[in-house]
């Protein structure tokens, strides 16, 4: 007898930018049926205010935002929740940007501008598939 | 003042912003010296600030039609006023956080702000010579401003 698939844990997503358009084109965009967008902020200081309520599995993370930058953002949710997968999103094309935030325990880096499918594919490959 | 291969960064990363994020390519003409800045100013403009290893501003400056059309080609319904601000300062912020490809982490950029004709003095405000960089995309016109020391 073959035994019965496990069931893929379904996670929850957290959509931090400062743009109201690019919040709602990635949360729109997003296709991966295991990810389920449960809340939404719109810089760093009010993302760690609300993961604290929301505790998401995975996090998209603008870097250039007001308040409070994203790379001090993964420093505080790490603290909170040190496994979160977290997919830094931002207009910032140089390497040492982008090091900096793996560094500091962001998983993965996007570059803006993306289509649809790079964002899909980053995603995926953030948790794991 | 920006030399020739700096204005060919902001270039090519207006032309990689249409190309992906509309799916629509933009064709940009020559880039040319401006002095009166106030008179590009179209009907929303996101500025962006630079610090660090230059000083300056970049702006990209857009008619609001042009503005709602890109909204629609990225599958967005809304295309009110909050959305179209919000474009106009995305757009500034990608092409100018893009260019740190070139210029470096030190290439510092602002949060952007946006302005609308009634305060596009704002907007011009800045010091020394631009390169204005035209842009045509579908019917529309619109303009990148570039300003640094």
């Amino acid at each position: 007898m073959s035994a019965v698939p496990k069931p893929r844990e379904q996670l929850r997503m957290m959509i931090v930018d400062d743009s109201n358009v690019m919040r709602r084109r990635i949360e729109r965009s997003q296709q991966n049926e295991r990810l389920e967008v449960v809340g939404t902020a719109v810089n760093g200081l009010d993302a760690v205010t609300k993961f604290k309520q929301l505790m998401p599995d995975v996090m998209t993370l603008d870097l250039t935002m007001p308040e409070m930058d994203g790379i001090e953002c993964v420093e505080h949710v790490l603290k909170i929740k040190s496994d979160v997968l977290i997919l830094v999103v931002s207009a910032l094309a140089d390497k040492a940007t982008a090091v900096e935030a793996i560094e500091k325990g962001a998983n993965g880096f996007l570059c803006k501008p993306f289509t649809d499918d790079q964002l899909n594919e980053a995603l995926a490959e953030l948790i794991g598939e | 003042m920006l030399d020739a291969e700096e204005v060919r960064t902001f270039v090519q990363g207006t032309v990689h912003f249409f190309e992906t994020a509309t799916g629509h390519p933009a064709t940009v003409g020559s880039p040319y010296l401006c002095i009166d800045k106030a008179a590009v100013v179209q009907d929303y403009a996101g500025v962006i600030g630079i610090s660090g290893n230059r000083e300056g501003k970049v702006y990209f400056t857009a008619p609001r039609g042009m503005l709602s059309v890109m909204l629609m080609c990225m599958n967005e319904t809304d295309t009110g006023e909050q959305n179209v601000r919000d474009l106009v300062g995305e757009v500034a912020n990608t092409i100018s956080g893009n260019a740190r490809r070139d210029f470096g982490r030190n290439f510092i950029i602002s949060t952007p702000t946006i302005c609308d004709r009634a305060n596009a003095a704002t907007a011009a405000a800045t010091t020394g010579r631009s390169f204005i960089i035209p842009i045509n995309w579908r019917s529309y016109s619109a303009n990148v401003v570039v300003c640094l020391q």
